[in-house]
C-alpha cells in the first residue's frame, strides 16, 4: 500500500517534469557577425607550468573568458581556468588578496590604495591592466517602421535625460532627414542593477555628448525605467513599440533589435566589427610601458571617420613580475593564446576582434611578464 | 496493556487455564512480563541516562544557536551599518533619494523601498490568503482522503520550485497576459489612487502589480502547508457534535474548524508575509525599477529592500556604498522581525482554542 502510494508520487513527479520540461525555448541558435579574426598564426605558445588557473572579475567578459578557455585547452591540452564572474569590485578585491591569479575589471586599477594592494600582492611590483576584451555597446531601439536611424551623442544624451521625449522630435529629424518618425513618446529602458556597461555608456556621453548627469554604474538619467541586466533590458525594447536602450551588442543581435547608427562629425557609422577595431586602434594609452591603461576618453571622443566609439573596455588585471614561475607560465601562456587563437570566436559572441597593431602591444605586454 | 493489569494476573490464585479448559500455553507465556526485576528501580530517586543528557544538550544546543545566529546577524547588520549611516547626507527614513555612485557623497534613503516592499507582500498576501484558506479546506474537509494525500504533495511541490523560474514566468508568461487587465483597470479605475498610471509602461508588465501575483503564488504552498495541518487538528468531538446538531458541511467548517484554526491560519499567513517580504531574485527580475518614486500605484515599479540590494550586490567595491545596502538590509531585517511579533502575539491571544 505504501509502496503504491509512493509510486503515485513519484509519477506525479516525473510527469510534472516532462511537462515542465516540454515549455523549453529551442530557439537557442547563436546569431553572430562574420568571422573576422585577426591573425592567428606565427605566436608561439609557451605550454606548461600550473594546470589550474583561477580568475576572477567583470561579468561583461565572461562570454569572452569562455571563448578564451576553449582556445587555451585547446593549444595546451590539460589545462584549466575558471573564470568567476562576480564583478570588477569582487575581482579587483580578489585579485589583491592573491585569492586569484588574475583579476578581470571594467576599469583599472585606482590610483592610491588599489594600486598599492595590488604592488603588495605581486612582491612589491607593479600590477599591468591588460585591455584584453572590447564589447561595443549598441543603442538598442525598436520603432515599427524605422529600421534605419542615426544618433550623434547629444541627441542620445537628450534622450536618456529625457529632454527629448517624442520619436518625430526636431533634434532626431535632423540627424534622419528622409525617414518617416512616429508621433510616438520614446521608452527608455536602462540597467536596472549596476554594470559596467551603464558607467561606460554615461562616460561615452560626457566625453562626447555633454551630458551632466553624471557616471558610475547607477544609470542617472532620471527617465525611463529599469530591467534587471542585459537579457532583461534587450528583452523590454524588444517587447514594446517606441523603445531604447543601451545594450552588449550580442544582446541586441539576439533579440533582433535594430541599432542606431552613430554620427560622430564625420558620417553616420553603423556598429560592425571592422567599426569598433577602427576606434580600438585610434585608442591611445596613457599607462606608462607595459601598462596598457587606456585613455577612455580618446575612444569616446574619436571623430574619425568610420569608427565607432560606444566601447566597452575590460582589462585582465596581471602581476608584472611576483608570480611563483609555475603560475607565471600559465598566465603567460593564458594570456598569449586569448590574444591571439581566442580571438577567432569573439565576434560570434559579441565582441571585438583586437585588431593588429593593439595585439602586437598586448602581446609584447604578456611576453614581459616575468 | 497496563503493567498493573498484567501484574496482578499471576498474583491470583488459582487462576490457571486448566481451570478454565483453556491451553495454559497463553498465561505461561505472559507470566514473565511482569516486570519485577524494573519495579524497585521506580521506587528509587529519579535516575537521569547518559541519552537523557545528551538529547538536552542538544535541544538546548539548537535553541541558543539559533538565537546567537540571529543575534550576530543583526549585529553584523549594524556594525556594518553604522559608518555608512553616518554618511548619508539625506534622512535616511523620510528620503526617496538613492545614490551610492561617489561614497564621499552618499545620499541614500528608504522610504521608496519600505512603501514598494510592503505594498508588494500586502497583495502578494491579499491574493494568496483566501485562495489557501480554500485549498487547505477542501484538502481537509471534502476532498476524498485518497485524492487529498497526492494533492498536498503537489502543493507542496510548488514551495520547491527555485524562485528564478517564478521570475522568469512573470516576466515572459504572466506580464504579457496581465497587460489586457492592467490597462482596464487604469482605463476604467483609474480614479482611484492604487490604480493610477504608474510610473512604468504597463506594457511591460513590470509593476507591483505584477509582482505581487507572482510572489502571492510563491507564498501560496506555506501557508496552505500550515493551515492544513491545523485544520486536520480540528477534534472530531467538535466536529461529530456539529453534525449530531444538524449543522451543513459549511456549518461545521463555520463553527468548528475556522475558530480552531483560526490562530494557526493566521500564523501561517505571517509566515507568508516574512517570505513574501524577503523575496528577492523573483521580485528583481519582474519589477522594473522606476526613476519616478512610488505614487501609491499598484501598476508603479520601484525596489524592494531584497531586490535593490540583489541588483547592487555584483558590483559591491566600497565597504561606504556597500554599507548604505546593509542598512536597507538591517531594516527589512526588523520589519521581519516585527511582522513575526506580530503573529506571535496574534496567536497568543487566541490561545483558547488549542
Amino acid at each position: 500500500m505504501k509502496i503504491q502510494r509512493h509510486g503515485a508520487v513519484l509519477g506525479l513527479v516525473a510527469a510534472s517534469a516532462l511537462l515542465l520540461g516540454a515549455c523549453g525555448s529551442d530557439n537557442n541558435a547563436p546569431t553572430g557577425g562574420n568571422n573576422t579574426a585577426s591573425n592567428a598564426a606565427s605566436v608561439p605558445v609557451e605550454c606548461g607550468g600550473k594546470t589550474k588557473l583561477n580568475a576572477e572579475g567583470s561579468s561583461a567578459q565572461k562570454n569572452a573568458v569562455d571563448a578564451f578557455v576553449q582556445a587555451y585547452q585547446a593549444a595546451c591540452p590539460g589545462v584549466d581556468l575558471a573564470y568567476n564572474p562576480s564583478g570588477s569590485g569582487a575581482g579587483v578585491k580578489n585579485f589583491n588578496a592573491g585569492q586569484v591569479d588574475f583579476g578581470g575589471s571594467d576599469s583599472a586599477l585606482k590610483e592610491g590604495a588599489e594600486t598599492e594592494a595590488a604592488a603588495k600582492r605581486c612582491q612589491t611590483n607593479p600590477a599591468w591592466n591588460l585591455p584584453l576584451v572590447f564589447g561595443p555597446v549598441a543603442v538598442g531601439y525598436k520603432v515599427s517602421g524605422v529600421d534605419s536611424l542615426v544618433l550623434d551623442a547629444k541627441t542620445t544624451a537628450a534622450i536618456f535625460s529625457g529632454t527629448v521625449k517624442k520619436w518625430n522630435d526636431p533634434a532626431i529629424k535632423a540627424l534622419n532627414g528622409s525617414a518617416t518618425l512616429p508621433d510616438k513618446d520614446i521608452a527608455v529602458i536602462y540597467r536596472s542593477d549596476e554594470s559596467g556597461t551603464t558607467d561606460n555608456f554615461q562616460k561615452y556621453l560626457k566625453v562626447a555628448g555633454g551630458w551632466t548627469k553624471g557616471d558610475g554604474k547607477q544609470f542617472k538619467g532620471g527617465v525611463g525605467e529599469g530591467k534587471e541586466k542585459s537579457a532583461g533590458v534587450a528583452q523590454a525594447v524588444g517587447s514594446i513599440d517606441g523603445a531604447i536602450t543601451y545594450v552588449e551588442w550580442s544582446f541586441a543581435q539576439d533579440n533582433k533589435l535594430s541599432v542606431a547608427k552613430i554620427d560622430s562629425g564625420a558620417g553616420a557609422v553603423e556598429l560592425t566589427a571592422e567599426s569598433a577595431g577602427k576606434a580600438i586602434d585610434g585608442a591611445k594609452i596613457k599607462g606608462q610601458g607595459n601598462d596598457l591603461v587606456l585613455d577612455l576618453d580618446s575612444i569616446y571622443g574619436s571623430k574619425a571617420a568610420g569608427s565607432y566609439p560606444l566601447l566597452l573596455a575590460t582589462y585582465e588585471i596581471v602581476c608584472s613580475k611576483g608570480y611563483d614561475a609555475d603560475t607565471a607560465k600559465a598566465v603567460k601562456a593564458f594570456l598569449t593564446v586569448a590574444a591571439t587563437t581566442g580571438q577567432a570566436q569573439l565576434a560570434d559572441a559579441g565582441y571585438v576582434p583586437l585588431p593588429k597593431a593593439f595585439q602586437d602591444k598586448l602581446l609584447a605586454a604578456v611576453k614581459a611578464i616575468a | 496493556m497496563n503493567d498493573p493489569v498484567v501484574a496482578k494476573r499471576p498474583a491470583r490464585p488459582g487462576d490457571t487455564g486448566a481451570e478454565r479448559g483453556v491451553a495454559a500455553a497463553p498465561h505461561a507465556s505472559e507470566a514473565p512480563i511482569p516486570p519485577t526485576p524494573e519495579a524497585p528501580v521506580t521506587t528509587k530517586a529519579p535516575h537521569v541516562r547518559p541519552g537523557d543528557r545528551i538529547f538536552r544538550g542538544l535541544a538546548t544546543g539548537s535553541g541558543v544557536f539559533i538565537v546567537v545566529l540571529i543575534g550576530a546577524i543583526g549585529l553584523f547588520l549594524i556594525l556594518q551599518a553604522i559608518p555608512s549611516l553616518g554618511l548619508d547626507n539625506v534622512n535616511f527614513l523620510t528620503s526617496r533619494e538613492w545614490n551610492t555612485t561617489d561614497p564621499t557623497n552618499l545620499r541614500f534613503g528608504i522610504l521608496d523601498l519600505t512603501l514598494v516592499t510592503v505594498v508588494v507582500a500586502l497583495v502578494a498576501l491579499l491574493i494568496a490568503m483566501p485562495i489557501a484558506l480554500g485549498i487547505a479546506l477542501f484538502l481537509t474537509q471534502y476532498a476524498p482522503r485518497n485524492l487529498a494525500r497526492p494533492f498536498a504533495y503537489v502543493i507542496d511541490l510548488l514551495a520547491a520550485v527555485p524562485s528564478i523560474v517564478f521570475g522568469l514566468w512573470g516576466l515572459f508568461v504572466l506580464g504579457p497576459v496581465l497587460f489586457p487587465l492592467s490597462e482596464w483597470l487604469i482605463g476604467n479605475l483609474g480614479w482611484i489612487p492604487i490604480f493610477a498610471k504608474g510610473n512604468v509602461n504597463v506594457q511591460l508588465g513590470g509593476t507591483i502589480f505584477t509582482a505581487g501575483i507572482v510572489v502571492a503564488v510563491m507564498i501560496l504552498p506555506i501557508i496552505t502547508a500550515v493551515s492544513r495541518e491545523v485544520f486536520e487538528r480540528t477534534p472530531t468531538m467538535h466536529v461529530e457534535g456539529a453534525i449530531a446538531l444538524g449543522a451543513t458541511k459549511w456549518e461545521v467548517v463555520r463553527t468548528t474548524v475556522l475558530p480552531f484554526g483560526k490562530a494557526g491560519y493566521v500564523s501561517a499567513s505571517m509566515l507568508g508575509l516574512g517570505r513574501a517580504l524577503g523575496e528577492t531574485i523573483a521580485v528583481a527580475i519582474i519589477l522594473s525599477t522606476a526613476t519616478a518614486s512610488f505614487g501609491w500605484s499598484l501598476f508603479d515599479g520601484g525596489s524592494t529592500f531584497a531586490s535593490k540590494i540583489a541588483l547592487a550586490a555584483p558590483e559591491f567595491n566600497d565597504a561606504r556604498s556597500a554599507g548604505a545596502y546593509i542598512a536597507a538590509g538591517l531594516v527589512l531585517f526588523v520589519l521581519t522581525f516585527v511582522v513575526n511579533a506580530i503573529a506571535r502575539s496574534i496567536v497568543a491571544g487566541h490561545k483558547e482554542y488549542e
